[in-house]
């Protein structure tokens, strides 16, 4: 599904410090049945967002009406563990969400976002604290997340961290380009290459 | 340059290096199942493609099932719909189809290698994290999402960065009790949740060489728990045993053709790695979790640790054990139980259910604990059945139920109540996920069935050695 490019993203962010935060957290398997990409906004993070009787937690970061509209979520270390839905990917860009910022991501989930528009930022563990500390001190700080450049800026004191992509997945992200145009354009590479294997 | 196994199976399927980007990855086997197959075939209609290599990809139903009554229409309106998009959109593209009923059906990642699909060499993917399972068998075998299955379906490649390399060496004797789960379990309480990440893994050393092929395939099922993209192990006498004669698996001149090939596939000595580990057998105990993510796990008769002696936040910690109810330095055994399950990809194959039975046999489920005893395919239901299993299950007041993933993620009616705590064969206890409030206790068949009977958690060390 196409996405929208990305390029220079400069945001308030949602602040999740918690660790290890899963793939069943940010959709739970539940709200895997469609056969079709909708809803993933409602049920994102939904046992976090939500009571059992469907009213919003209060508390939890991403209700707080102060956060509302950030299109950045920084997160703790080791984001996306487990399973390897995709939905989670999409939850968190339907939800409105361009980019996730953490110390550590799992693997799966950080290709799914890549598939999918959203840029996952690895930063350091010691700016990942940089930016929890500055959120919490001022919830409206800005992060500047410059691809082109590669590079995360806290905009009110300029301190900054540069991040890795591969040049092919930046060009991709910068274009809005999937994996897919690209596989098409060498099929024929591929259908040799599929004659040589014995099974 | 002496190769690793991984390095010769990896560098055997790229089709092309992307300067500073991924490698384009031919697949060998895809597996699809009900979940997150529909949205890729959605796109793959949109952008007017069709499936190039019908025939290397393979369609169960397994997720999203009910395990009673699968003889009846599914009742979940839902649940329907996507079992009737797998169908429609398998036999709309001449993908093979084992749907509810069918013989071969069952969990993909049981009916893959009981069919011989899975193949030592082969490279496997599935929109499944637990499709490093495949990896018992020699083959590379993880976890994609739903755009990869489309790119799969469309192209039969995906784009991959090759993983780091990673040897877990673990020797000697395991102990009385102790069974694959508990070694996956410990090693992944070692290296946590995410200390492979980035990696694929070699599992090596006489325990791995001394496992059936179905522990192995708990093993390396249980490789993206600590965040490696898989695991796997080199073939040997005992995989061609397995495979020899399965449905799919070559015949005559190819299979005597495939055996040459596969012989060459082993790491070779002085290759190299970029992390190697070494366990000790002795040292490994029949294990359980206590926390919300599968490293959170120790030997049975440990206490939970205290917030101070562990690596990572104080707070995420303490979350978790609130979560679960427990405190630092309670005791696991003794706590009172409602449910007990076992099943799933990691533990529903027939060595599962004989150790469970070698615990239960003669004795009764106490009364407080609700169990759920899931096959995980039709196949291993015939072979309980023949080895005489159910009617041990039986008397010992279990019902076994039909084949599916069940309440291993409670996408169907198995879920597990809130707050009820349930000690379970499957391979995540993240928060909610048996069903929403529900507390989730990983351990092995034989704690399962041990806990099962005495209605609080138990070391089955005490039932082995009385039966003794």
């Amino acid at each position: 599904m196409a996405y929208d490019k990305f390029d220079v993203l400069t945001s308030t962010a949602y602040p999740l410090p918690t660790e290890n935060v899963d793939t069943d957290q940010i959709i739970p398997a539940r709200f895997l049945k469609a056969i079709e990409r909708k809803d993933f906004d409602i049920n994102f993070f939904r046992d976090w967002r939500f009571n059992q009787d469907g009213t919003p937690k209060a508390e939890f970061p991403l209700n707080k009406e102060i956060y509302a509209g950030s299109k950045i979520l920084v997160g703790g270390r080791n984001f996306g563990s487990g399973s390897s839905r995709e939905h989670a990917a999409w939850s968190v860009y339907d939800f409105g969400l361009r980019c996730v910022i953490s110390s550590e991501f799992a693997d799966i989930f950080k290709n799914n976002c890549l598939n999918v528009g959203v840029l996952p930022v690895q930063v350091s563990a010691l700016f990942a604290d940089t930016l929890f500390a500055a959120i919490m001190a001022d919830p409206k700080t800005e992060i500047k997340v410059d691809l082109p450049n590669q590079k995360v800026t806290l905009v009110a004191t300029g301190e900054s961290e540069s991040f890795v992509i591969n040049t092919y997945k930046k060009h991709n992200m910068l274009n809005g380009f999937d994996d897919i145009d690209y596989l098409k354009n060498i099929e024929n590479e591929i259908t040799d290459f599929a004659k040589t294997r014995p099974f | 340059m002496a190769n690793t196994l991984f390095d010769k199976v990896w560098d055997s399927h790229v089709v092309r290096q992307i300067n500073d980007g991924p490698d384009v990855f031919f697949i060998d086997r895809h597996f699809i199942h009900e979940v997150t197959s529909p949205v890729a075939f959605l796109g793959l209609e949109s952008r007017g493609n069709s499936v190039v290599y019908p025939a290397r990809t393979f369609a169960t139903a397994d997720h999203n099932t009910p395990t009673i009554n699968q003889h009846l229409p599914v009742a979940d309106p839902l649940s329907a719909n996507q079992l009737d998009a797998l169908e429609n959109n398998a036999a709309k593209h001449g993908i093979s189809h084992w749907g509810l009923g069918d013989e071969n059906n069952g969990i993909v990642h049981v009916v893959g290698p009981e069919n011989g699909i899975t193949l030592p060499g082969a490279t496997i993917v599935c929109g499944d994290s637990h499709t490093s399972t495949h990896g018992a068998f020699g083959a590379i075998a993880f976890g994609i999402g739903t755009s990869e299955v489309e790119m799969v379906l469309s192209t039969q490649c995906i784009m991959q960065p090759k993983p780091k390399k990673m040897r877990i060496n673990v020797n000697g004797k395991l102990g009385l009790g102790v069974t694959s789960k508990d070694v996956a379990l410990y090693i992944i309480a070692k290296q946590t949740t995410s200390g492979a990440t980035g990696y694929f893994v070699e599992y090596a050393g006489d325990v791995f060489e001394d496992m059936s092929m179905e522990g192995r395939m708990t093993v390396c099922n249980l490789s993206i728990e600590m965040g490696a993209r898989g695991g796997m192990i080199a073939p040997d006498s005992k995989t061609y045993e397995y495979l020899k004669g399965r449905s799919q698996t070559p015949k005559g001149a190819d299979w005597d053709k495939a055996m040459k090939y596969w012989d060459t596939l082993y790491t070779e000595e002085g290759a190299a790695f970029d992390e190697e580990f070494n366990y000790e057998a002795s040292d490994i105990d029949p294990m359980i979790t206590y926390g919300t993510n599968p490293g959170m796990g120790m030997g049975i008769t440990k206490s939970i640790p205290t917030a101070e002696s562990i690596e990572g936040g104080v707070a995420t910690y303490r979350k978790s054990l609130g979560y679960m109810s427990f405190n630092e330095g309670d005791a696991m055994i003794g706590k009172e139980i409602d449910f007990v399950f076992l099943g799933s990809c990691t533990n529903g194959r027939i060595e599962d259910f004989r150790a469970f039975c070698s615990i239960v046999e003669g004795r009764q489920k106490a009364d407080n604990v609700t169990a759920w005893l899931v096959p995980g395919s039709h196949k291993v239901v015939d072979q309980i059945n023949a080895e005489g299993l159910d009617k041990i299950i039986t008397d010992a007041g279990f019902v076994l139920r039909e084949p599916g993933c069940s309440a291993c993620l409670a996408m169907n009616d198995d879920k597990i109540p809130s707050g009820k705590l349930s000690v379970s064969t499957s391979n995540r206890n993240f928060e909610g996920r048996q069903g929403p409030g529900s507390r989730t206790l990983l351990a092995s068949p034989l704690v399962a069935a041990a806990s099962a009977v005495e209605g609080v958690v138990t070391d089955p060390r005490t039932i082995l050695n009385a039966n003794a």
